[in-house]
């Protein structure tokens, strides 16, 4: 399928209209997208898109939704029973919903970073090296050049380029969250997920992994899920806000955070809501 | 088209009583300028100095009264990270605040100038002052109800309103001109009133910034249009004020 497939599909979709106001190029769509955990209607007939190369944060109370939509761009999901996904999510046009969609060429295109960051109980290196090993066989210094090339995209090389056969389990909370990007970042994805990536971090990590978000969109697309709304504010490009499983309003971050259309939003970002 | 203002409370209660407070401050602050315009007006017509002795004395309320807001303001700011309409609303606060705040002082230096204006004979022409004075004290007062009521409309109405107050002012120009050109006496009390005057105007002027903030305040976004000046003092011809 082609971006020619992805023009039909999203024309063919109304509702996606709004969901377009990005104005950039999208690299990920869902197309009214439903999703059931065990029956519980979870997700209703979203249009959502993810612009390329920016950043766009989901934001939402608990339970609205916004990790499980996250989760769906890379079909995680999946991997439990009982669980369904209807409607579409395309990825450069292409539906990563259809079964014969390779489960391993999107997640080497989609990469994810949780909340609480679980590096391999391996070493520094071995934790970059080991996802790349999965997809490509490489010569020692080509792998060390890969390796590097990781580190530094996920501001980490600088703090740990003497202590790369140490075990990862030793770094800081902050510092293991960096690796985790940079791990994600070792497979060359596309499309960068985040969910709370910062949530069990401190501020000056907190700022480091802001600065790395703000860097890394210059070569990826990203996700980001967050509960921390000034970090929504100052890192994305464009805001969801969901509520019930349904996606509320969508737009430009300073829009939706200066002057938001829906009162549901408006009562959410000022601490309003309930 | 008016936004309600607040549909809900916030969850932190205490987070309503400090913009509760500081919308508390602004009310006030209004108020006292008012009041203090009012008395000035009345303590030049009635050759009162003593009275507007006290009006200057009196400027320093609004002043502190200024400061507890921009104390607010940083401190919400920084404590709430507001946003939306709280935002707004704290923007617009501050910046409300400072337009109260030279209106107090226009009305304190009418009421300084009218001390001086004392020592001189009586003028006749002290009368076209209060006329003025109340267009420039019921575009205030607007401005403020438009505030309290969170009325776009009726900031609105007030922020086109001041071309009439300019227009008068203008008016009053051209003829103090003529009364000194006729009589050379007339010069110093007719300055001082010329200067009285130009602070009416400027009230008028801080009373539209007040209206745009408003209008910012409800709708998140500017007024607009332009607006007309019928202060054209400025490009009048020097060899005829008529």
């Amino acid at each position: 399928m082609t971006d020619a497939h992805f023009a039909v599909a999203a024309s063919a979709a109304p509702a996606a209209a709004a969901a377009s106001a990005t104005g950039a190029r999208p690299k990920m769509a869902a197309r009214n997208l439903d999703f059931y955990y065990n029956g519980f209607h979870a997700l209703k007939s979203v249009n959502f898109e993810i612009a390329e190369k920016r950043v766009t944060a989901l934001i939402g109370p608990s339970g609205c939704g916004k990790s499980t939509l996250l989760r769906v761009f890379n079909r995680i999901y999946s991997i439990y029973p009982k669980l369904e996904a209807k409607g579409e999510v395309l990825l450069d046009g292409d539906n990563i919903l259809d079964p014969r969609f390779p489960l391993n060429r999107l997640r080497s295109k989609v990469g994810m970073v949780f909340q609480k960051p679980v590096p391999f109980p391996m070493s520094i290196y071995d934790n970059i090296a080991y996802g790349i090993r999965h997809y490509e066989k490489l010569p020692k210094s080509a792998m060390d050049v890969r390796v590097e090339q990781a580190l530094t995209q996920g501001a980490l090389w600088g703090e740990v380029k003497d202590k790369l056969k140490q075990s990862a389990l030793g770094l800081s909370g902050g510092q293991q969250q960096r690796l985790c990007i940079a791990r994600a970042i070792a497979l060359r994805p596309e499309v960068i997920l985040l969910d709370e990536p910062t949530s069990a971090l401190d501020p000056i990590a907190t700022g480091k992994i802001e600065q790395l978000i703000s860097e890394l969109k210059n070569d990826f697309t990203i996700a980001i899920v967050t509960h921390n709304m000034q970090q929504a504010a100052r890192c994305s490009d464009y805001t969801a806000f969901m509520y019930l499983g349904e996606l509320v309003e969508f737009g430009e971050t300073e829009t939706l955070f200066t002057k938001p259309t829906k009162t549901q939003t408006e009562d959410y970002i000022t601490g309003r809501f309930g | 088209m008016n936004v309600t203002p607040q549909t809900h409370d916030h969850i932190v209660k205490s987070y309503d009583d400090e913009l509760k407070r500081l919308t508390g401050e602004l009310q006030r602050m209004g108020q006292l300028a008012l009041a203090q315009l009012e008395a000035a007006v009345d303590a030049v017509i009635a050759r009162d100095s003593h009275a507007a002795s006290k009006i200057v004395h009196n400027d320093a309320t609004i002043d502190a009264l200024e400061h507890e807001v921009s104390h607010d303001v940083v401190r919400l700011l920084a404590l709430r990270q507001p946003m939306a309409r709280d935002l707004r609303e704290i923007l617009a606060a501050l910046r409300i605040a400072t337009d109260i705040e030279r209106i107090g002082d226009y009305a304190a230096n009418v009421a300084k100038r009218s001390i001086v204006l004392n020592q001189s004979a009586p003028v006749q022409l002290v009368t076209a002052l209060p006329r003025l004075a109340r267009l420039a004290q019921s575009l205030v007062e607007d401005v403020l109800d438009a505030y309290r009521t969170y009325d776009a409309n009726q900031a609105l109405d007030a922020w086109a309103r001041d071309e009439e107050l300019d227009e008068q002012y203008t008016g009053l120009f051209r003829e103090l001109l003529t009364y000194m050109m006729e009589d050379p006496r007339n010069i110093t009390p007719c300055t001082h009133l010329l200067f009285m005057a130009k602070n009416l105007e400027r009230i008028g002027d801080h009373a539209t910034n007040i209206a745009e903030n408003v209008y910012f305040l409800v709708h998140g976004t500017q007024i607009a249009q332009a607006r007309r000046k019928g202060d054209t003092t400025s490009v009048l011809p020097l060899d005829d004020p008529r």
